[in-house]
C-alpha cells in the first residue's frame, strides 16, 4: 500500500547543469520499495504546477548511505533531469523544504537468479531504476552488465557507484566522448549476437521510448526475455486517470491499452505495440 | 459540546452518508482505491462512464497539464456494463461502498441497456447519465448539447430503471439551466455539473496539439468560478438537487459549490493529487458546519447573499 507523506529534502547534488540527485527522509517509502518502482512526487504545494509527476526510486538510503536492509532504510533519492516547471523546482529545491510524495508504486522488475546474467540498458535519466535493481541483482550473485547511453561524457553518471557492485559497463555516447560513439542499441545487438544459445541474458531496458522500442526488438531478435520500464505522462499514478496507458498485446492477440502506472512502469518488453 | 451536524444528503430514493463524492473519469472504477481509502467513508463514488461494449479509447498522450488545471482526452476507455458488472462490482459492494454509475451511450437505446444492465445488479445505488463527454465521435455530448436530446435520454431511461437518475450536464452551452429544467422534465432526480470544457493546448514549437485527440476537457482549479457560476444558475432554475463539481480541491471549494447550491459535490482532478484529500474534506465541511451553527449540511444549500459586498 503506498504511503504518502511530505518528505524533508535532506541533501540534493547537482550532477550537472540538468541532472541532479535529491535525498528526501520517507523511510517508510524506502523500507517498502522495490527495484522499479517509482514515486508520485510534487514538486510545491499549490495549484501551479497542479499534478504529481513520476520518479523511479533511484538509491535506497540509510544514514549513513546505501542500505540493502529495509528496516534500516530511512531515505531514498531520486534522478532527476531538468526539463519543465516540476524538474527544475526539483532540480532547485532547497535542504529542509518538504516535497509530497506518494509511494511506492507500480509493478517492480522481475528478479532472475542465477546463472541468467542480467543486462541492463539505460538511456540519459532511464539509468534511474537501475541503481536499485543492480544492487539487488549483486546481491543475489547475478553477473550485471549496465549499457549505458548518453548525449556526452559528463552525463554518464555513478560508473564509480556500478563498479564498486562489480558491473560491466559497457558504454555509449552520441558525440563519441567517452565509449563508443553512437547509441546505446548498437553495442547491445552486437554482444546479443556474441552470447551462446544457452546463456541468453535476461534485458532489462529504461530510456527513451525509442531506445525502449529497439531494445526490446533487439532482445526478441536474439531469444531473450526483455522486461521495459516506460515513462507515459501520468496524471495519478493509481489507475483512476487512464492518461499512461501503453498498447499491450492481449491474450487475444489484439492491443489493449493498459494503464502503466498499475500494470506497469515495467512490462515484458515482447508484448508492447509500440504507437 | 454542539452536536455532530447532520451530513446526509437525499438523491430521490437515495440518501448518502454525506455530500462528498468522487467524480466520474478521476476514480477508475473504484477498486483502484479500495486499498488506500474505506471506499464506505464516501457520499458515493462515480465510476468511469460504461457503454455496453468495451472500448480502448484513444491513444496517449490523452492528458497535458495547464494553469492550475489539465485537459483530458482518455476516450472512455472502459470495460462495459456487463464486465463491470461481473469483475468489480462485488468488491465494492463488499467494501460497503455507495456506487453510482456512469452511463454512456451512444444512442438513447444504448443508455436504457446499459442503465437496465446495472439496475439489476445488486448494489449499484445511481446511475449518471453521461451526456457531456466531450472527448468522443458519438454519443455523450450530441445529446448533452440538445433539449431535446437531453429529455429524451433521460425519459428513456427513466423507463428503464426505479434506480435514482442523474445527468451530468456539460458546460459548453450557453443557457446551462435550460438543460437542467429539460432533464427535470425528463424525469431526472438530480443533475450534476460541470463537465470538463472543451479546450485545446498546442506545442507551438512542432504546432501540434499536446494530446493525441487534438481537443480535450479543461478541469481542475482553473474552471472553479465558471462551475459555481453554473450551479448557482441552475440554482434558481430547477427544484431538483443539484450536485456541484468543477475544480474542487478543498472544503473551502466544496462549501462554495453548496453556498450556490449545490446539494452534493464531486472531486475529480484533485483526487489524482491528493488521494487521500476525502477524510480532511469532511473534517472541514463538518468545520464550517460547526462554526455557523448550521445542525445540518442542507442548511447551507443556495444560501448566496446578494448585494454589495462588506468589506472585511
Amino acid at each position: 500500500m503506498p504511503i504518502d507523506v511530505e518528505a524533508e529534502v535532506v541533501a540534493n547534488t547537482p550532477l550537472s547543469s540538468e541532472y541532479n540527485v535529491l535525498v528526501l527522509a520517507a523511510g517508510d517509502i524506502a523500507s517498502a520499495a522495490e527495484p522499479g518502482q517509482f514515486v508520485m512526487v510534487k514538486a510545491r504545494s499549490g495549484h501551479d504546477p497542479l499534478l504529481r509527476r513520476p520518479f523511479s526510486v533511484f538509491e535506497l538510503l540509510g544514514d549513513r548511505g546505501l542500505e540493502q536492509r529495509p528496516e534500516r532504510r530511512t531515505r531514498f533519492s531520486l534522478l532527476n533531469k531538468r526539463a519543465g516547471v516540476s524538474t527544475g523546482l526539483l532540480y532547485d529545491a532547497r535542504v529542509g523544504e518538504r516535497v509530497a510524495c506518494l509511494g511506492p508504486l507500480g509493478r517492480p522488475f522481475s528478479l532472475v537468479e542465477p546463472p541468467t546474467h542480467a543486462w541492463l540498458v539505460a538511456g540519459g535519466v532511464g539509468l534511474a531504476p537501475f541503481a536499485v535493481l543492480a544492487e539487488r541483482l549483486r546481491a543475489r550473485g547475478v553477473a550485471v552488465t549496465l549499457f549505458y547511453g548518453a548525449r556526452r561524457a559528463s552525463e554518464l553518471f555513478y560508473l564509480d557507484f556500478f563498479e564498486a557492485l562489480g558491473v560491466r559497463l559497457v558504454l555509449t555516447t552520441e558525440d563519441g566522448s567517452r565509449g563508443e560513439a553512437g547509441r546505446i542499441i548498437a553495442p547491445l545487438d552486437r554482444e546479443l549476437g556474441q552470447v551462446q544459445s544457452g546463456s541468453r541474458p535476461f534485458v532489462y531496458a529504461c530510456g527513451p521510448e525509442g531506445m525502449l522500442a529497439a531494445a526490446a526488438a533487439v532482445a526478441m531478435k536474439h531469444g531473450c526475455r526483455s522486461e521495459v520500464s516506460v515513462e507515459r505522462i501520468m496524471g495519478c499514478g493509481l489507475g483512476g486517470c487512464y492518461s499512461c496507458v501503453v498498447p499491450l498485446r492481449g491474450e487475444d492477440g489484439r492491443p489493449h491499452h493498459v494503464r502503466s502506472c498499475i500494470a506497469g512502469p515495467v512490462l515484458d518488453g515482447a508484448r508492447i505495440l509500440w504507437d | 459540546m454542539a452536536a455532530t451536524p447532520d451530513l446526509s444528503v437525499r438523491i430521490g430514493s437515495l440518501t448518502l452518508r454525506n455530500p462528498v463524492m468522487a467524480a466520474s473519469g478521476c476514480f477508475g472504477y473504484g477498486v483502484e482505491y479500495a486499498g488506500l481509502i474505506d471506499l464506505s467513508s464516501l457520499g458515493a463514488l462515480v465510476t468511469k462512464g460504461l457503454f455496453l461494449k468495451e472500448r480502448e479509447g484513444h491513444p496517449a498522450p490523452r492528458i497535458v497539464e495547464t494553469p492550475a488545471g489539465m485537459l483530458n482526452a482518455i476516450g472512455l476507455q472502459g470495460i462495459g456494463a456487463r464486465r463491470f458488472v461481473a469483475e468489480l462490482l462485488p468488491e465494492l459492494v463488499a467494501r460497503r461502498a455507495t456506487v453510482i454509475v456512469n452511463v454512456c451511450g451512444t444512442t438513447v437505446e444504448e443508455y436504457a441497456e446499459v442503465s437496465r444492465i446495472l439496475s439489476d445488479a445488486e448494489g449499484v445505488h445511481g446511475i449518471e447519465l453521461n451526456i457531456s463527454c466531450p472527448n468522443i465521435k458519438e454519443g455523450g455530448i450530441q445529446f448533452g448539447c440538445s433539449l431535446a436530446g437531453t429529455h429524451d435520454v433521460v425519459s428513456a431511461v427513466r423507463k428503464a430503471t426505479r434506480l435514482p437518475i442523474i445527468p451530468k450536464l456539460t458546460p459548453n452551452v450557453t443557457d446551462v439551466a435550460s438543460f437542467a429544467r429539460a432533464a427535470e422534465e425528463g424525469g431526472a432526480d438530480a443533475v450534476s455539473l460541470v463537465n470538463t470544457f472543451l479546450a485545446m493546448v498546442l506545442d507551438v514549437e512542432t504546432r501540434r496539439p499536446k494530446i493525441s485527440n487534438g481537443l480535450g476537457g479543461l478541469s481542475g482549479p482553473a474552471i472553479r468560478p465558471i462551475a459555481v457560476r453554473m450551479v448557482y444558475e441552475c440554482h434558481q432554475t430547477v427544484r431538483i438537487p443539484i450536485i456541484g463539481m468543477g475544480g474542487i480541491a478543498s472544503a473551502r471549494d466544496a462549501i462554495e459549490f453548496m453556498i450556490a447550491g449545490a446539494a452534493a459535490i464531486q472531486v475529480g482532478t484533485a483526487n489524482f493529487v491528493y488521494p487521500l484529500i476525502w477524510g480532511k474534506l469532511l473534517a472541514g465541511i463538518e468545520d464550517y458546519l460547526v462554526r455557523h451553527r448550521h445542525a445540518r449540511v442542507s442548511e447551507v444549500v443556495g444560501t448566496v447573499l446578494t448585494g454589495h459586498p462588506v468589506a472585511p
